[in-house]
């Protein structure tokens, strides 16, 4: 509910605008030791594998010269805090290093892979928000206070079930029902819209379940807030107490689930792109962990990683506008 | 008793049912079936299901369905190896803060804040990398990647219990930080403890089928779930049941665990409230009272008017038929203590009480309109929403959060009066400028938690103000106030009531508030109204020994400081267990075996005033006796 | 002389300041009461004295020398508002009051001992062994009073003791209070928002408003005839008899 003359605010601007400030100042100071962490973490991951990290990744076989020459070529000669200045440097270059199996710079690798993921994410996120916000409302309206105990058993059943079913055994499953069996949609790879069915329904599943629950719950515990008793008092309809009172509140709480549900599914995809052969990051994490190939390995959960904390920024700052109080606090 | 609250539950049973297969195939798998599953057949390989081999055979000829009994060992194993890492990693970080300085303290929830925010099969991946490829290395990593989301939780759950009076009550009686966590944290904090626990090993045992079927986890020619399942993938388009069959062993297995954490919360009242109550059949109420017809003249007349609320073993009676009237303009007061019915009363009579709670009445005429009938319920809203206001005990809480102040009050101008959206707005600074607001259009676009309780309160009286109310039911508006900043919102309902000529059902706790603003006073005990008269006798008229006793009991800047106060002796009635005759007797230095025997029905007095006792007006005995309250 | 005494006290958290300088005494023997709004400092300055809120400046002195804040020695001990939060759920009555006991007692004295204490804020002795859930909320105050009296202290801190209490419930714990005060002796600073409350325990009374003490002195005559403005505001706001010149603006239309 917006007032009519809301954009005409100056006297309260100010001090909003000072809050504001200090939102912004405290969420990007997050953001930035965030960084810090998964950037640290990335590049002593490397230092941190028990023995000699080349060696183990060209294989017992390998020349000393050649592994010498990576060793170069990595900079694991020089002194900790150099390298450590050095991987910074290159970073803010844009410079993600060279893969040691194939050659080609890591970052190129991974623009070419990244939006497949991102689809493979963003679609299988938005499909289990559509599917669960709505069901988890009326599943909420629907057995409050008691009423409709069989229902309510069979959703929290279902949901129970489907949480404890793992992505990639909904992606095996789904292979075998609807593309080995039935021929319906193609076993693996990205090729057409078709193709996209599959894994995602297979990511989608398990969070829709999971959300749909929260999602009644919470509105469950909202409406039985003193200010939905209010509303009744004002005698709103029944709908209106529901979506224009007890839904706003619930969604609080919902997107910041749904957050962490987004960032988990981000990192989910890489057993269902492994299930479906998808020409995303997940698949080459996996075998670049089996080769050791250690660049790639740090660029990859480099960018996973920033991706995660983009997306939990992004959360933050909706919900401080949805709900002031999140971002602001009491005074 | 709570081990058969849990297993007595479909959910519980089912749970620890299936646990108990899982943990005794875990147990003996390896022993029963460990020959059978090494078997190789070369004259079978990668067989489909038959009688022999249930879901078939491997590559080399090996019984699958064996195989996936046995990898059961090593998969719950690893499960919980992972879980018990993460546990005792994540108490110990998130219990820290409380033992080491605040800097350090800062520090650490900090850094668990930072790993928190990365999902757990990231961190999954990084420490696969460092620990390597293999079981151990796969169950390190699971457990230190699960071990920041159990530090949160210790810690929400540490910081939760440290805020309780009696960790502070412990700390000032001498007790080290360490006995404080061990004697009184830890042990409250078990619970939920437990349950996350139960369901996090159910969640690990998928993440490790998982690495195992990246081909990250356990290595040939060890074999868990997961590695089965990597193996049978290959296969899927020929014999589907070898990658599905350890599949199935994996989400069962997951079951157990995360059903035996649901039964844990269900049994320790952990998480989701739905509120379960079982809906009763009417219960026969008993009517002393004969029917009475709707007072006259009066704005509300409440008739034999019962509240009950449904409950596991037996219904509660919270309202046993309460009858009285406000006439137009009257200020009539309700009080009691807690328990006593008196805000269910108000609920009631607003008609704000919800299923499952049953309210029944002879009749609730309100504005010439009997509530109770039905009628066509748009017309009914309209009315109510501009005649009827309410004022709530809480003001921070009534207000909805996610709205601003001048829009929620504009609602009811918008839906009941069908103004305008701007017009609607107008009216609610409108309002709020008659309530003292001071700079209504600013406050008016503010958030209800920019406003001061008392300033809330005020906002609430204005939200009744948009219409025109006949009556204004207020529920403890002033409890949660300030003493100066209940006088002013009391002055300020009595300056509404003179400028609108509402009538006013207040109600309260408070004797003294009520004696101020009242003319009239109803007293509450045990769900019914056990004396009516006019608030200015209270003090003095009163007969019903209980009121009495309640004015006696409560000092006021008058009483005789040399004498202790007056006491009523044991607890206010509970009212799922209303006793025989009058509910006050067991309270009462007059009661005799006709009051234990008999209830008192409601008297009038030529003057109109209502007393419920058989001893009403008896002097009280002098030396009041003190018995544990 | 004094037992307790706050030397210009200051309490600040962040910009926030709580209390502001505040001087205070509460002599032997003597209940000293404690009055103010939410907000006005009145809790920040019993826990400051029991070392839960931090002391920005200022001393806070028992018998002249700090408040010891180390080891089992506690003389100074606090009774909370919230009858539920007070008792750990999960200890009996009788562990919870043993653990605030300053000697390490064997089986049978410590018994004894908890079923004097019981017995001085009118229990009965078989109430050891229950959990706090079976009391009702007057009973868990007679309980944390009786945890306090165990540290055999010098001073007692009640911080609302009866807000949270039924009226019916009120009144014993109230007459509690000042039995204790006549038979032990005790010193107690009584923290109250409710004047007339104050006015039946304490002999002397404190206003506090917004963290400076804005008028002190005998209760009848703080009461009777204060001197400071926001003092004559709150006995003004009090309801109830006595006020008749407000009374009569309540009921104007009668």
């Amino acid at each position: 509910m917006k007032s009519p003359t809301a954009a005409a605010v100056p006297p309260v601007a100010g001090l909003w605008s000072h809050r504001w400030l200090r939102f912004a100042l405290r969420r990007t100071g997050r953001l930035l030791a965030s960084l810090w962490v998964l950037v640290t973490a990335s590049f002593l991951m490397i230092h941190l594998v028990p023995g000699d990290p080349v060696r183990a990744a060209l294989g017992p076989t390998a020349p000393a010269e050649l592994v010498l020459a990576h060793k170069e070529e990595l900079g694991l000669l020089d002194p900790l805090w150099q390298q450590y200045g050095d991987y910074l440097t290159r970073l803010l270059h844009g410079d993600l290093g060279v893969s040691i199996t194939s050659r080609l710079p890591v970052g190129e690798t991974i623009a070419q892979r990244l939006p497949a993921t991102a689809e493979l994410a963003l679609a299988a996120f938005l499909l289990s928000m559509i599917v669960a916000v709505p069901v988890g409302v009326v599943m909420a309206v629907i057995t409050r206070h008691g009423k409709g105990r069989r229902t309510e058993l069979a959703f929290t059943g279902t949901n129970v079930v489907l949480g404890a079913i793992p992505d990639f055994l909904f992606g095996v499953g789904l292979v075998y029902l609807l593309a080995v069996q039935t021929n319906v949609f193609p076993v693996a790879g990205r090729d057409g819209l078709d193709s996209y069915v599959l894994p995602v329904l297979a990511l989608a599943i398990g969070p829709a379940a999971v959300l749909s629950r929260i999602v009644r719950v919470e509105m469950l515990a909202v409406m039985e807030a003193d200010y939905i008793r209010t509303a009744r008092a004002k005698r709103l309809t029944p709908l209106r107490v529901h979506l224009m009172h007890a839904l706003p509140n619930a969604v609080t709480a919902t997107l910041t689930l749904g957050g962490l549900l987004l960032s988990s599914l981000v990192a989910g995809t890489v057993l269902v792109e492994n299930v479906f052969a998808w020409p995303g990051l997940g698949s080459s994490i996996v075998s670049s962990i089996v080769s050791k190939d250690y660049p790639l390995v740090q660029g990859t959960v480099l960018v996973y990683g920033v991706g995660v904390l983009l997306i939990n920024t992004v959360v933050d700052v909706a919900l401080a506008l949805l709900d002031p109080r999140s971002a602001i606090g009491e005074s | 008793m709570r081990a058969s609250r849990v297993l007595l539950r479909p959910v519980g049973f089912a749970g620890f049912g299936l646990l108990a297969v899982v943990l005794f195939v875990a147990v003996f798998g390896p022993v029963l079936w460990g020959d059978r599953a090494a078997v190789v057949e070369t004259g079978n390989l990668l067989d489909g299901p038959s009688a022999e081999h249930w879901i078939g055979t491997d590559n080399l000829g090996r019984d699958l369905f064996s195989r996936v009994l046995v990898a059961a060992r090593l998969s719950i194993v690893l499960a919980l190896a992972a879980t018990a890492i993460s546990m005792v990693l994540g108490i110990v970080l998130g219990a820290a803060p409380m033992l080491v300085g605040r800097r350090l303290g800062r520090l650490i929830t900090a850094g668990v804040n930072v790993l928190v925010a990365f999902p757990g099969v990231l961190l999954v991946l990084f420490f696969a990398v460092i620990f390597g490829v293999g079981a151990r290395g796969a169950a390190l990593a699971v457990g230190l990647a699960g071990a920041p989301a159990f530090a949160r939780l210790c810690h929400t759950l540490v910081a939760a219990v440290s805020e309780r009076d009696y960790i502070a009550a412990a700390r000032i009686a001498g007790v080290s930080k360490i006995r404080v966590l061990v004697r009184h944290v830890l042990p409250n904090i078990a619970e939920p403890l437990i349950v996350n626990a139960t369901m996090a090993a159910g969640g690990v045992l998928l993440t490790f089928a998982g690495l195992s079927f990246l081909g990250l986890g356990v290595q040939a020619p060890d074999y868990d779930w997961g590695k089965l399942m990597q193996d049978g993938l290959n296969g899927i388009y020929v014999h589907p049941l070898a990658a599905l069959g350890p599949g199935i062993a994996v989400v069962l297995a997951g079951l157990a665990f995360n059903l035996t954490g649901e039964a844990f919360a269900a049994a320790f009242g952990i998480g989701e409230t739905s509120g379960r109550v079982r809906r009763e059949a009417p219960a026969t109420a008993d009517r002393e009272h004969a029917v009475a017809a709707p007072e006259p003249g009066a704005v509300l007349s409440v008739g034999d008017l019962r509240v009950t609320i449904p409950g596991a073993q037996n219904p509660i009676r919270a309202v046993r038929g309460v009858t009285f009237a406000v006439r137009d303009g009257e200020a009539v007061g309700v009080v009691g203590e807690s328990g006593s019915g008196k805000s269910l009363t108000a609920l009631a009579v607003a008609r704000l009480i919800e299923q499952p709670i049953r309210v029944e009445a002879d009749h609730l005429v309100f504005a010439g309109e009997d509530l109770m009938a039905g009628g066509d319920p748009e017309s009914l809203r309209k009315r109510l929403g501009t005649s009827l206001a309410v004022v709530f005990q809480d003001p921070m809480t009534s207000f909805n959060p996610a709205h601003r102040v001048g829009p929620q009050l504009a609602e009811v101008s918008r839906f009941h009066q069908g103004l305008s959206r701007r017009a609607a707005f107008a009216r609610a600074v409108d309002r709020l400028r008659a309530v003292k607001i001071r700079e209504p259009e600013r406050r008016a676009r503010q958030y209800p938690f920019e406003f001061s309780g008392g300033m809330r309160q005020r906002a609430m009286i204005g939200m009744g103000l948009m219409g025109t109310p006949r009556l204004i039911i207020a529920d403890e508006p002033t409890t949660a106030l300030d003493v100066t900043v209940q006088r002013q919102v009391l002055e300020l309902l009595a300056e509404v009531r003179r400028d609108t000529g509402a009538a006013l059902l207040l109600i309260s706790h408070d004797v003294s508030v009520v004696t101020d603003v009242c003319d009239r006073v109803l007293v509450m005990y045990a769900g019914r109204i056990v004396e009516e008269l006019p608030a200015a006798d209270l003090r003095t008229l009163a007969r019903h020994p209980y009121t009495r006793a309640l004015v006696a009991a409560v000092p006021d800047m008058e009483t005789d400081l040399t004498r202790p106060l007056a006491v009523i002796p044991g607890l206010p009635v509970d009212p799922a267990h209303i006793p025989d005759g009058c509910a006050f007797a067991a309270r009462c230095p007059l009661a005799d075996d006709r009051c234990r025997a008999v209830e008192p029905p409601l008297l009038s007095s030529p003057a109109g005033d209502r007393v419920a006792c058989h001893k009403a007006g008896q002097p009280l005995p002098a030396d009041t006796v003190e018995v544990t309250a | 002389m004094s037992v307790l005494s706050f030397r210009d006290v200051s309490v600040r958290y962040g910009s926030h300041t709580v209390l502001k300088g505040v001087s205070l005494d509460v002599a032997e023997g003597q209940t000293v009461g404690l009055v103010g709004e939410s907000g006005s400092g009145k809790s920040t300055m019993a826990r400051a004295a029991v070392g839960l809120a931090p002391v920005t400046s200022g001393q806070i002195l028992l018998n002249g020398h700090p408040v010891p804040g180390r080891g089992r020695e506690r003389p100074v001990q606090m009774v909370f508002q919230d009858p539920y939060s007070s008792l750990d759920p999960r200890m009996t009555v009788g562990e919870s009051i043993a653990e605030a006991m300053r000697d390490r007692l064997g089986k049978k004295a410590r018994q004894a001992e908890i079923a004097r204490l019981l017995a001085l804020v009118h229990l009965d002795a078989s109430r050891a062994g229950d959990l706090p859930s079976r009391l009702s909320g007057g009973q868990r105050q007679r309980v944390a009073l009786a945890r306090a009296l165990a540290a055999r202290p010098e001073v007692i801190l009640a911080d609302e003791i009866t807000s949270a209490l039924d009226v019916s419930v009120q009144g014993a714990v109230l007459n509690l209070v000042r039995d204790m005060r006549r038979d032990l002796g005790l010193s107690m600073l009584f923290i109250s928002h409710n004047l007339a409350v104050v006015r039946y325990v304490a002999d002397h009374v404190a206003v506090l408003y917004a963290g400076e003490i804005v008028e002190y002195g005998p209760t009848a005559q703080v009461l009777g005839a204060p001197r400071h403005e926001y003092t004559r505001t709150l006995i003004d706001a009090i309801p109830g008899p006595g006020r008749s010149a407000h009374t009569m603006t309540l009921k104007e239309q009668t």
